[in-house]
């Protein structure tokens, strides 16, 4: 069975102009157009691109709702097996409106789509997680070798064909983990990549780790002796009982506590929940995680003015960056209305 | 969190915590290192006067790393 093509590209593209006609609206031709010929070299026999939409990417970008949904029309109206777009190299509007498009073929019509872009085109981080996104080089120089890749892979998607993961189909990382059965442990798995290390032999994780970013650091306290300095704490110590019922890991909650009686944290009081560590000492005297008492000695001195009256806590074991980071964004809000100048955070 | 609390508040935030590599992966800018990871501001082994003298010394330094201009990143050593 030869599968039915829909080819998404812009104006540029579809010979209808440069930035002068970006405001270009959706249309659609029979057959290939401009690149399209050679991804029907591509697919050969096993797929024909049976029409082409072409849409201006400024008028894309500025009226993505009105752009989406003519443009969903005119590729339902070929009842294809498959949509691909693009390339769209480095192009930002374009590469936005290709992975656009390839999301909501796939979750609009059900039906597969591949695009293909540089890897630093805002498309692959807005719609790599929606749709299938191949590399491609970043002008218009790799075109063979996207066209080819997206010939490939787009074949195999609308076949039903199971894919592997990411880095050997080629595609950007969807952020999805599959679950199977591996022939050996995880523990002879995890020796075999450490002696692969250790030889500096190329290995594969299995559990790829999120990349974190920076911010410029805040300006420094210019009086500390009419500072506010607040405590937060990921150390798990919480008052005795955990009234809110923070998890012992993969917490999803905070506590706010009022510990402007409190001048020491014993264990009468307070104790820790953190699933992550030995509780031995936190339990004995929870001061060694949050250090309560020693500041209160600081604050009595007048080395800075006041603690501020809320300790917000949570246990940092196994939990999910996202949750991590709105516990900042919340936390952070809720200082800076109170006026805190600056914050001491403990982490076991 | 607390990357995020240092931007939303735009104050620093002194993070006292033991591995300091995940401190700076996650983007902390004022960083001292604790003593242990079960108990990183305090040194129960030294005893209940050891063990206040190494806090203090802890939050002293955490107090002066809130006073002190940056560029970038900085783990306050003793």
């Amino acid at each position: 069975m030869t599968l039915r093509v829909v080819h998404y590209i812009n104006q540029f593209y579809g010979g209808i102009g440069g930035e002068d006609r970006a405001d270009e609206r959706p249309s659609s031709r029979e057959g290939a157009v401009g690149p399209g010929g050679e991804l029907q070299n591509r697919l050969g026999d096993r797929g024909t691109v049976v029409g082409t939409v072409i849409c201006g990417d400024g008028y894309y970008g500025e009226h993505m709702d009105e752009a989406r949904s003519t443009c969903l029309e005119l590729i339902r109206a070929f009842s294809p097996d498959l949509l691909v777009a693009g390339p769209a190299f480095n192009a930002g509007r374009y590469g936005v409106a290709c992975g656009d498009i390839c999301a909501s073929v796939e979750s609009e019509l059900g039906i597969p789509a591949v695009t293909a872009m540089y890897e630093e085109n805002p498309g692959v981080e807005l719609y790599s997680p929606e749709t299938f996104i191949l590399p491609a080089s970043d002008s218009a120089r790799g075109m063979k070798d996207a066209l080819a890749r997206m010939a490939a892979l787009g074949l195999k998607r609308a076949g039903k064909e199971q894919l592997g993961p990411a880095r050997e189909e080629g595609y950007f990382p969807r952020g999805i983990r599959k679950s199977f059965f591996k022939e050996k442990s995880g523990a002879e798995r995890a020796v075999e990549m450490l002696l692969d290390k250790l030889a500096g032999r190329p290995f594969q994780t299995e559990y790829e780790m999120p990349v974190f970013k920076k911010i410029p650091p805040a300006p420094p306290v210019k009086n500390m002796r009419e500072a506010v300095i607040a405590l937060v704490s990921s150390g798990g110590v919480v008052p005795l009982g955990n009234p809110d019922h923070i998890r012992v890991s993969s917490a999803e909650t905070y506590g706010k506590y009022d510990i402007s009686t409190i001048d020491d944290l014993t264990p009468e009081i307070y104790e820790s929940v953190h699933g992550g560590y030995d509780r031995e000492w936190a339990t004995k005297d929870p001061d060694v995680v949050i250090p309560l008492d020693v500041l209160r000695e600081l604050e009595r001195e007048g080395v800075f003015a006041r603690i501020h009256p809320w300790l917000y806590t949570t246990t940092g074991t196994g939990t999910s960056v996202a949750h991590a980071e709105r516990f900042g964004r919340e936390i952070g809000a809720e200082l800076k209305e109170a006026g805190v100048d600056a914050v001491i955070l403990t982490s076991t | 969190m607390t990357r995020e609390i240092e931007k939303a508040a735009g104050i620093p935030v002194v993070q006292i915590a033991t591995i300091i590599p995940i401190m700076l992966t996650v983007g902390a800018n004022r960083i001292v290192p604790g003593v242990a990871i079960p108990h990183p501001v305090g040194d129960p082994a030294k005893g209940a006067e050891g063990d206040l003298q190494v806090r203090r010394e802890l939050l002293l330094r955490a107090l002066g790393a809130m006073e002190t201009e940056l560029t970038d990143q900085k783990v306050f050593e003793k």
